[in-house]
């Protein structure tokens, strides 16, 4: 009997280190970004100073703050985020419904080309895609040489719209997934009682299906505001953060930027950028964090 | 309106169903099927730009000819990630089965362990990485990946005990990759979490008044409840592996592009790269595909 219980507490104490050291190991880069973001330049040389500088300084923060822009884009990067989340979040519902409900032949074609579009790399089709927007002609309806959509929202509002944005194919799949497992007699009551498709589709389905919407909406909103590579492709030029973040990170990426003081001094205000950034995101998981939690219980996946 | 076509049930639904679906197969057809043939294009072509746009000159298999054989880091980087994504998928595997079983334990703080634990999901594999760039402690003291582990201390310490290099080098691979292991399994852990969860606990319980074992509880019941997702998860990790913003080969391909042989290259070798990756799914698909159990 004795022995159990000393097993157990052994057991227990397992647990508790495991949890902790693998829990660091996840926090890490997160500490060590604050731990330089606050940290004052002279202590960069100093090589007893590891985590916890010497010297306390909010002039980093003040630095990236100026450097990024940062109400500005904030507000912009917050709005881009929104309207892209929202469009994918409308786009994915429509059709992983219209897969759901509805087959016609081909439909199982089309949807294998959903599951196509998870798993083809977005650096395959970078290339023309970028081409594709830079001398947009609509596949050869405008004149030569075509507009110019690199710099504009239209690119990823085009992907977000037709569901082909980064991972909209899993969204499909998971709202596809939600509505094939909900039943079919408040459609059937609803045409009853005169309803259209679209306005069942609308009125019925949609406010039924709002615990699905909410894993969506979030994903997509968090997995956009991390966005760097299409981003980058597509938005060059815009006051956003995470172009502003890369445009600081490209200072100090200069071979010289070893060599100045300014230079390596970057590195901190390139620490206290990404703290900035990345702080909205995780204000939201702090209140929101049951939602991303429960995520794949409520997607159908499992049984 | 759709009343007013006269159209039969049938044909009716099929016309519903399409129309719903209409927004994906354009946009498919727009900005993937189609880049996707012009990528096959440029891969044979020379591709210059011109004020008016870009012309292409068909080379044949030139660039690929020049990835393969004169580009000076594409193979041997080629090799690298194929293998390590190999050895890496197992072991993300069976971490994140271990740590979804963990988390499914009662215990005080767990809803904070499972915050943590999806926390690299939330953060994004991207910013992580340049987080980790971005680390000056870590360059100038050149540590370790994590920069938790003194690793070389360990080499010396392992190389004393006159063990093979081979084995030596396997260690301290695997060491390196730990953070990056634990840091990919964020989704993986919460689809077998879920999993876990779905199994009723009556099994259990008939199971233990029979007399079996946790042991055998665990591959007679535990095994194949959970093996379709077992699938999901492989699936999902090599894609998300492929896909991964430290995956230097894809670096690789995008430095190619914009800066050094040109766009024709690039393609060319996202081409080989592609063609890889579908070979490794399909042979997983298989193999895992064979142990799967499912409900009828």
């Amino acid at each position: 009997m004795k022995a159990n219980k000393i097993l157990e507490k052994l057991a227990r104490l397992m647990r508790f280190g495991l949890l902790v050291g693998i829990g660091f190991i996840i926090v890490y880069p997160l500490l060590r970004q604050i731990s330089a973001a606050v940290m004052h330049p002279d202590d960069m040389y100093d090589l007893t100073v590891n985590w916890i500088p010497r010297t306390l300084t909010t002039m980093n923060f003040k630095v990236a703050w100026e450097m990024l822009d940062y109400p500005r884009a904030l507000l912009n990067t917050l709005g881009t985020a929104l309207l892209l989340s929202t469009l994918e979040l409308a786009s994915t519902m429509i059709i992983g419904y219209g897969f759901a409900r509805w087959r016609y032949p081909g439909s199982n074609v089309v949807f294998a080309m959903v599951l196509l579009s998870i798993i083809i790399p977005p650096q395959m089709v970078m290339v023309p895609l970028f081409l594709n927007f830079r001398y947009f002609d609509l596949f050869g309806l405008l004149p030569e040489p075509g507009i110019n959509l690199i710099g504009s929202f239209w690119p990823m509002v085009l992907m977000a719209l037709t569901g082909t944005a980064k991972r909209s194919g899993l969204f499909i799949f998971i709202t596809r997934n939600f509505f094939r497992g909900m039943s079919t007699s408040l459609e059937e009551a609803a045409y009853v009682d005169g309803a259209g498709h679209l306005k069942t589709f609308f009125r019925i389905m949609v406010p039924n299906a709002t615990p699905i919407a909410m894993i969506v909406f979030l994903f997509s909103f968090v997995w956009q505001w991390n966005d760097l590579f299409y981003t980058d492709l597509f938005m060059q030029g815009r006051n956003l953060l995470q172009i502003g973040l890369l445009s600081i990170n490209a200072q100090y990426n200069y071979p010289w930027a070893n060599k100045a003081v300014e230079g390596t001094y970057i590195q901190l205000v390139n620490n206290a950028g990404m703290l900035l950034y990345i702080l909205p995101v995780l204000i939201l998981y702090a209140f929101l964090q049951r939602y991303f939690i429960e995520s794949i219980e409520k997607t159908g996946l499992v049984g | 309106m759709l009343k007013r076509l006269k159209l039969s049930l049938n044909a009716q639904r099929s016309l519903l169903g399409f129309l719903f679906t209409l927004p994906f197969i354009l946009g498919f057809g727009a900005f993937l099927a189609y880049p996707f043939v012009q990528s096959v294009i440029f891969s044979l072509s020379k591709l210059t730009i011109v004020p008016t746009g870009y012309v292409l000159d068909f080379v044949g298999l030139d660039n690929y000819r020049h990835a393969v054989f004169v580009d000076p880091r594409f193979r041997q980087v080629f090799v690298e990630t194929v293998v390590s994504m190999a050895m890496k998928i197992p072991v993300i595997l069976i971490f994140s089965f271990f740590a979804a079983n963990l988390l499914n334990q009662k215990f005080r703080g767990r809803t904070m362990a499972r915050v943590i634990f999806f926390l690299p999901v939330i953060m994004g594999a991207e910013i992580t990485l340049r987080m980790q760039q971005a680390d000056y402690m870590q360059q100038a003291m050149s540590l370790s990946e994590s920069g938790l582990i003194p690793l070389s201390a360990l080499q010396e310490f392992l190389g004393s005990l006159k063990l093979p290099m081979v084995f030596v080098n396997f260690i301290f691979a695997a060491i390196n990759e730990i953070p990056m292991i634990i840091r990919s399994s964020g989704i993986q852990i919460l689809i077998f979490l879920a999993a876990l969860q779905s199994i009723p606990k009556s099994l259990y319980e008939a199971a233990h008044m029979e007399g079996a074992t946790g042991w055998e509880a665990f591959w007679k019941i535990t095994f194949p409840l959970i093996s379709p997702l077992l699938l999901v998860n492989v699936v999902y990790t090599i894609v998300d592996s492929f896909t991964a913003p430290d995956n230097v080969l894809l670096e690789l391909i995008q430095d190619a592009a914009w800066g050094g042989a040109g766009f024709g290259v690039s393609t060319a070798m996202a081409w080989i790269y592609f063609s890889m990756i579908i070979v490794i799914l399909a042979i997983t698909m298989v193999l895992v595909g064979r142990e799967v159990h499912y409900e009828s």
